[in-house]
C-alpha cells in the first residue's frame, strides 16, 4: 500500500499530540525517581533515577498536615470515597430524573428540564457560600456526606440520559406494559440495561469530576482525616519551605503520579463500555 | 354477552381530533377479527384502546364480562404484536418470551415449560439463546408472536405485524398466523391496511373509514355485497371500476350504455361499480374497451383501457387470451354483478 502525503502529515500531527500529552507525565514520573538534590541542581529529568522505592514509600507513609496525622494513603481513600459517591449518586439520580422527565407526561416536564439544564451555568464555585451555609447548618462539615451531597445533582448527565431515553421507541414501553411491567420494573429491566454503556461513560466522567474537586473539600473540611488528594497536593509538603530542608520536589512528583492512578484505573476497567457508549447504542 | 364488547366507543385526542366515532362491535370467543382501512382511519386507535394503551374518551369496552375502561394494560391479560415487533433488544429470545411470565410471578419450571412449548410451536427453539438483533425479519416476527402466545392471553392484538416483511415472507407469515390462530384458538384482532391480508385472515372483517365501521361481515359477504362506495373501492384487487351514471325509473343510463329493470327505486345521480373479474367478453357487449395496457400475470391478464372519457377501466381476462394494446374489446357484465351507489352519500341503492 502506498502511503499518501496526507497520511504522513496526519500521523505527524497525531504524534505531536501524543507527545504533548505523554511527556509531562513521563517527566513527572522520571523526576519522581530522583533525589531532591539532583532535581534542584539539574532540573527536571527525562531519565529514570534510582530513588523510586524510597520516594514512593515516603509519600505513602509519611504523616503530614498541621497535626502530622494524615497520610497520603488516607487522602487517597477519602478522594476515592468522595469520587465514588459523587459518580454513583450522580448517575443514579440523573437517570431517574431523566426517566421522570421523558416518561411521565406531566405538564411542567419541559420547563423543569430547562430549569435543570440552566444549572449548568451555575457551577459549584458560584454557589459555594450558600452551599457551605446549608451544609454547615445541617452539621455536615467534616463528613463524607457533606463532601458528596452538594455535588450529586447533574444537569449534564440528566441531559444525556434524557436524550437517550427519547430515542427508545414507545412500543418498547407499551409492549413491556402489556407484559405486566410497572414503572419501576420498566426502569430496572429495560432502561438500565439498555443504557449501561451510557451509564459507564457517565460514571467515568463523574468519577473524574468528583476526584478532581478542589475548592469544595478545601472549604468543607477542617479535620485532616477528611482531606482529599487534590487538596493534599497543595498542603502536604508546604512545611518544607519553612525550614532549611530542600524543597521536596521528587516526593511531590511521586504524589502526583500516585494521584493519577485511581481515575486511570476506573477508565481502564470501564473503557470497553465507555467507547461503546460513545460510538453506538445497543438497539 | 359476547367475549369482547365495544359499546359506543369514542376517541377524541386532546387536540380535538376525533379518531373513533361511537363504534360498537362484538367479537365472539375464538374469532379472528380484522380491522381494515386506509392509514389514519382509526383502526389502530381502536385496537390500542382494547389494549389499554389509549384512554377511552367515551363508551365501554368489556372483555370476558369485565369492564376494561379503567383497567391498566398490564392487568388486562391481552397480548399485542407490534408493527416493529418491539422485541426487547437486550434480552435473548428466551427472556423475551419469559419476561411476561416472570412478571406474573410464575415459577421457573413452569416458565421454562411454557417457553419451550411456544418455541416448539413457532419453530424458534434453536434461537432461544440469541439476541433479537441476530435474527432475520421472519424469525423476529415469530418471536413477537411467541411472546404473545406464551402468556396464553384472553385476546391477541396484531397491529400491522406483516408490513415490515418482504412480499414473499409476508404471504408465508400470513398463512402461519392463520394456522396458528386456528390451532391455539385465541380470540384475535388484526389491524391492517392491506385488503388481501384482511380477506385471507379474517373470520369477520370490519372495514373502517374516518373512525366509523363502514361494514362488518365475513370477507366474502363484504366482497359480494359492499354496502358503500368506500367499501366497494377498498375491498377487491384490482379495484372496482366506477362509472358515473343516472338512475331513473329502474333504468340506469351510463355514458354509452343502459341497463334496464334495475332492482331499485332510487332516482338520481349514481355511481356504477363493476369488478374487473365480473366482465366477460361477448359479441355486441354493453361496453367497448379500447385497450391501452395489458398486465400479464400468467394465470390471468389485467387489461386496462378507455371507455369514451373514462380512463384506466380494468378488465380481468383469462390468462390464455392474447390481448394487445390497441385492440377493442366488447364486454358484458355478468348477470346482476354490478353495484349502484348514491353519488352524494356513497350508500348502496341496488
Amino acid at each position: 500500500m502506498k502511503i499518501k502525503p496526507l497520511q504522513i502529515v496526519a500521523h505527524i500531527i497525531l504524534i505531536i499530540g501524543v507527545l504533548l500529552m505523554v511527556l509531562p507525565i513521563w517527566i513527572s514520573f522520571a523526576s519522581s525517581t530522583h533525589e531532591n538534590v539532583s532535581i534542584l541542581t539539574e532540573g527536571m529529568r527525562f531519565t529514570l533515577g534510582d530513588q523510586f522505592s524510597r520516594n514512593y514509600n515516603e509519600v505513602l507513609n509519611e504523616k503530614g498536615g498541621w497535626s502530622e496525622e494524615v497520610t497520603a494513603a488516607k487522602m487517597f481513600i477519602n478522594s476515592f470515597i468522595m469520587a465514588l459517591g459523587i459518580a454513583t449518586l450522580k448517575v443514579a439520580i440523573s437517570a431517574m430524573s431523566a426517566y421522570a422527565l421523558v416518561y411521565y407526561r406531566f405538564k411542567l416536564a419541559v420547563p423543569i428540564f430547562w430549569l435543570i439544564f440552566i444549572t449548568l451555568l451555575v457551577p459549584l464555585e458560584v454557589r459555594i457560600f450558600p452551599s457551605y451555609k446549608i451544609v454547615s447548618d445541617l452539621g455536615l462539615t467534616n463528613s463524607y456526606t457533606g463532601l458528596i451531597l452538594p455535588l450529586v445533582a447533574s444537569a449534564t448527565a440528566t441531559f444525556f440520559f434524557r436524550q437517550f431515553y427519547k430515542t427508545i421507541p414507545d412500543e418498547l414501553l407499551e409492549s413491556a406494559k402489556l407484559d405486566g411491567a410497572n414503572a419501576w420494573s420498566f426502569f430496572i429491566d429495560f432502561l438500565v440495561p439498555l443504557s449501561k454503556t451510557m451509564i459507564a461513560a457517565m460514571f467515568i466522567f463523574m468519577f473524574v469530576y468528583g476526584y478532581s474537586q478542589y475548592l469544595w473539600p478545601l472549604i468543607m473540611t477542617t479535620a485532616e482525616e477528611y482531606w482529599t488528594v487534590v487538596m493534599g497536593m497543595k498542603i502536604i509538603y508546604t512545611e518544607s519551605y519553612e525550614g532549611v530542608a530542600l524543597p521536596r520536589t521528587a516526593e511531590r512528583f511521586a504524589y502526583i503520579i500516585l494521584s493519577m492512578i485511581p481515575p486511570v484505573l476506573v477508565v481502564v476497567f470501564l473503557q470497553k463500555w465507555f467507547i461503546k457508549g460513545l460510538i453506538q447504542t445497543e438497539k | 354477552m359476547s367475549f369482547l364488547d365495544l359499546k359506543n366507543v369514542t376517541k377524541i385526542y386532546p387536540n380535538g381530533t376525533k379518531a373513533v366515532h361511537e363504534t360498537s362491535l362484538s367479537i365472539n370467543e375464538g374469532e379472528f377479527m380484522v380491522f381494515v382501512g386506509p392509514s389514519g382511519c382509526g383502526k389502530s386507535t381502536l385496537l390500542r384502546m382494547v389494549a389499554g394503551l389509549e384512554d377511552i374518551t367515551e363508551g365501554d369496552i368489556n372483555l370476558d364480562g369485565q369492564l376494561m375502561n379503567e383497567v391498566d394494560p398490564s392487568e388486562r391479560d391481552v397480548a399485542m404484536v407490534f408493527q416493529n415487533y418491539a422485541l426487547y433488544p437486550h434480552m435473548n429470545v428466551y427472556n423475551n418470551l419469559a419476561y411476561g411470565l416472570k412478571n406474573r410471578g410464575i415459577d421457573k419450571e413452569t416458565i421454562e415449560q411454557k417457553v419451550n412449548d411456544a418455541a416448539k410451536l413457532l419453530q424458534i427453539s434453536d434461537f432461544l439463546q440469541r439476541k433479537p438483533s441476530m435474527l432475520s425479519g421472519g424469525q423476529r416476527q415469530r418471536v413477537a408472536m411467541g411472546r404473545a402466545i406464551v402468556r396464553n392471553p384472553k385476546i391477541f392484538l396484531f397491529d400491522e405485524p406483516l408490513s415490515n416483511l418482504d412480499a414473499k415472507l409476508r404471504i408465508q407469515m400470513r398463512l402461519e398466523i392463520k394456522k396458528l390462530q386456528q390451532k391455539v384458538g385465541v380470540t384475535s384482532i388484526f389491524v391492517t391496511h392491506d385488503q388481501v391480508e384482511a380477506m385471507t385472515l379474517a373470520d369477520r372483517l370490519a372495514v373502517i373509514n374516518d373512525g366509523i365501521i363502514e361494514q362488518l361481515g365475513t370477507p366474502i359477504e363484504i366482497y359480494n355485497n359492499p354496502k358503500s362506495l368506500f367499501v366497494a373501492g377498498f375491498i377487491g384487487s384490482p379495484q372496482m371500476n366506477f362509472l358515473d351514471a343516472n338512475l331513473n325509473n329502474k333504468t340506469l343510463s351510463a355514458e354509452n350504455f343502459e341497463i334496464k329493470n334495475i332492482d331499485s327505486d332510487y332516482n338520481g345521480e349514481v355511481t356504477l361499480g363493476i369488478r374487473p373479474e365480473h366482465l366477460i367478453e361477448s359479441e355486441n357487449g354493453l361496453i367497448n374497451l379500447n385497450v391501452e395496457l395489458v398486465e400479464q400475470l400468467g394465470s390471468d391478464n389485467l387489461v386496462y383501457g378507455q371507455i369514451k372519457n373514462i380512463k384506466d377501466f380494468c378488465y380481468r381476462s383469462p390468462g390464455n387470451q392474447t390481448i394487445k394494446k390497441g385492440d377493442t374489446l366488447s364486454l358484458n357484465i355478468e348477470e346482476n354483478k354490478y353495484y349502484i351507489f348514491d353519488k352524494s352519500t356513497g350508500k348502496r341503492v341496488n
